[in-house]
């Protein structure tokens, strides 16, 4: 219980940090972000008073009071309160967040759990199998397909599969002809928009659970408790699965929680080539439209998002641990 | 939260005195070099990073023409005068691919030497100190591991605009050295213990000469690695943030040359040599570095160097 509540205590700082980093960044940038996005929003039309304002709180004004804006910062965090988009005017960037973010939290969420079962039950084989071909071909094949560029092997699946054998659609996340909802057809033409983003990042976060866990799972096999469990003539698959992996997953679990970071960042990049309107696509369009509170809210969404998904897991650790429990 | 013991086979023992320091750094190099050719994957990856080197070293010599020069005939498919095709805009591919080696191999050295840097200054003194200060340290390494690192390179590049290579070098850099820390500090941790430092002090060896010139030495091994790692991820990072069109468009690389290449629409035109290679190149890169990291494992964990003959 002290384990848990310690991990609930660590991650309200971290959240606390995370949105405070999200308040100092446009601060410490050289020139003056808010100038920029105050000329930006000029050309739709003239700049309320109140506007004016959110934009100051969530870019700071060159001579302001700190502590003033960081408590109204904080305030608008709370309350979800963004502001109006620049590039959307003048839907509110709340709004924009929560269109976009059940499609990468579906399509990133899945693919995840799947490369990491997946991933690490080969691991599992390669070690186990240590020297023949289900160790080279995973292990081989898993380091060289995680150094393919996210957006390489989009823009490759793009090309094969949508372009030329035309067997996917190109872009977007359902047909044009299909209404939002939970019909059948919408819901299938979802999944078949979904596929080539799935497959993308599944090719690309493979490898690494495949290395993780066969190096720690080597280790273990090295351990003197496996060789004990191979002397009382266990059967081969118990002593792999119920002695070795069974410890070699704890570190691969924690490796889980960072290496999210990185699959959410991939997403970035997959849901630009294949048009996909999740949250990276919208980060994307608010970048090159010097969007900055859409910007701002993004980034803070995806973060926190990644906080609560390591804390998930670091309970998870302590359920599986017994040792954290202390 | 815990990293995988890598405690378990440090290289040989540390010898207890300072004064018994035997090899030299060249010694120690020839050794580390010896072990990581001897792993074939590594011995791949070696070769197939030579030949990149090479060819950024000598890309003016090796390119066919200008890559820059747009005087060719525009989406053209590969020919003999073309063996990669042209651009939309009229550039040789070919030339292209060999300058952003060049692009590449230096963001992939410059960004993964500063990271490695951070690291160890970080990871080092983190290990050492005791107390309070610690758990400071601790917090900001994983704040910085847990915000993902792409998002945040996006955001910071996009207040920067367009900052071109010495840009994109910074945000790697800011956001890739937490994980090295984080290693280095655990080897630290652990070698802290040991007789010949707790004899260092005693001798009476300022802070920053125990953590450096004893105990930095004996984590060659994990050094490397990170070095490798951090170059690896700044490769990708690069290309990633090229792609995105964030970095200096006008600069020939491999990032930048698929950027163009989605913008002008190749995958409609078909020219599948112009999307295909750059990646190609990106990914072989990374993959050699991450190959020679094999070999680089085995120096720190014996237990993953090859085995010549079959256990049992």
């Amino acid at each position: 219980m002290t384990y848990a509540l310690r991990k609930v205590g660590l991650l309200i700082l971290t959240l606390w940090a995370a949105i405070t980093l999200n308040f100092f960044l446009p601060r410490l940038m050289p020139g003056s972000p808010t100038d920029a996005a105050i000329a930006k929003l000029s050309q739709n039309g003239p700049v309320t008073a109140a506007t004016r304002k959110a934009i100051e709180i969530q870019l700071g004004v060159p001579d302001g009071n700190l502590l003033s804006q960081y408590g109204q910062y904080l305030k608008q965090v709370l309350t979800l309160d963004f502001g109006v988009s620049y590039t959307f005017y003048p839907q509110p960037v709340a709004d924009l967040v929560g269109q976009a973010l059940p499609y990468t939290l579906i399509l990133v969420g899945f693919v995840t759990i799947v490369a990491f079962v997946l991933g690490t039950l080969l691991g599992v084989l390669a070690a186990w199998k240590r020297g023949t071909w289900l160790d080279a071909l995973p292990t081989l094949g898993g380091s060289f397909a995680s150094a393919f560029p996210y957006f390489w092997t989009a823009l490759l699946l793009l090309f094969f599969l949508g372009y030329v054998f035309k067997i996917f659609p190109t872009s977007g996340a359902y047909g044009v002809t299909n209404v939002p909802g939970f019909s059948g057809a919408f819901i299938g033409s979802a999944l078949n928009h979904a596929v080539l983003p799935a497959v993308t990042i599944l090719i690309t976060s493979l490898g690494g659970w495949i290395l993780g866990m066969r190096n720690t799972m080597i280790s273990t096999l090295g351990d003197d408790y496996v060789t004990f469990a191979e002397a009382n003539g266990l059967k081969p698959h118990t002593v792999a699965i119920r002695y070795a992996a069974r410890n070699a997953i704890l570190p691969n679990l924690t490796s889980f929680g960072l290496a999210l970071g990185g699959v959410v960042g991939g997403s970035v990049l997959v849901e630009t080539v294949f048009g996909y309107p999740g949250i990276g696509y919208l980060l994307l369009k608010a970048v090159t439209n010097q969007d900055y509170p859409l910007m701002q809210a993004l980034f803070l969404m995806i973060t926190v998002s990644v906080l609560l998904a390591n804390f998930i897991v670091d309970i998870l650790y302590g359920v599986l641990d017994p040792r954290t429990r202390k | 939260m815990t990293t995988t013991p890598i405690t378990a086979g440090t290289p040989a023992p540390p010898p207890d005195t300072s004064v018994a320091a035997a090899a030299s750094p060249l010694q120690v190099l020839a050794r580390v070099a010896a072990t990581v050719w001897s792993n074939t994957k590594a011995r791949i990856g070696v070769v197939i990073l030579l030949l990149f080197v090479l060819a950024a070293i000598f890309a003016p010599l090796l390119a066919p023409y200008d890559p820059s020069s747009t005087e060719f005939a525009r989406s053209q498919d590969a020919s003999a005068g073309h063996w990669l095709g042209t651009t939309a805009a009229g550039e040789d591919v070919l030339s292209q691919l060999i300058q952003g080696a060049r692009i590449s191999v230096f963001v992939g050295f410059v960004a993964g030497l500063l990271s490695t840097l951070v690291a160890v200054l970080i990871g080092l003194s983190w290990g050492y100190v005791r107390g309070w200060v610690g758990d400071v340290i601790n917090f900001v390494v994983n704040l910085f591991l847990v915000v993902p690192g792409l998002p945040l390179m996006i955001v910071i590049a996009a207040y920067l605009q367009n900052g071109g290579i010495g840009m994109i070098i910074l945000v790697v850099v800011i956001t890739g050295w937490a994980w090295g820390a984080r290693v280095l500090r655990s080897q630290t941790q652990s070698l802290r213990g040991r007789d010949f430092v707790t004899a260092a002090v005693f001798s009476g060896e300022r802070p920053a000469r125990i953590v450096f010139r004893e105990i930095l030495p004996n984590m060659t091994s994990l050094i490397v690695g990170n070095f490798f790692g951090a170059a690896t991820s700044a490769i990708l990072a690069e290309a990633g943030l090229e792609f995105l069109g964030l970095g200096d468009p006008s600069t020939v690389s491999w990032g930048t040359m698929l950027f163009w290449a989605q913008n002008s629409n190749a995958l409609l035109t078909g020219q599948w040599a112009l999307l295909f290679a750059p990646g190609l190149c990106i990914a072989l890169l990374a993959t050699s570095l991450t190959l020679i990291n094999f070999g680089v494992d085995g120096l720190s964990n014996p237990r993953l160097r090859e085995r010549r003959k079959v256990r049992k």
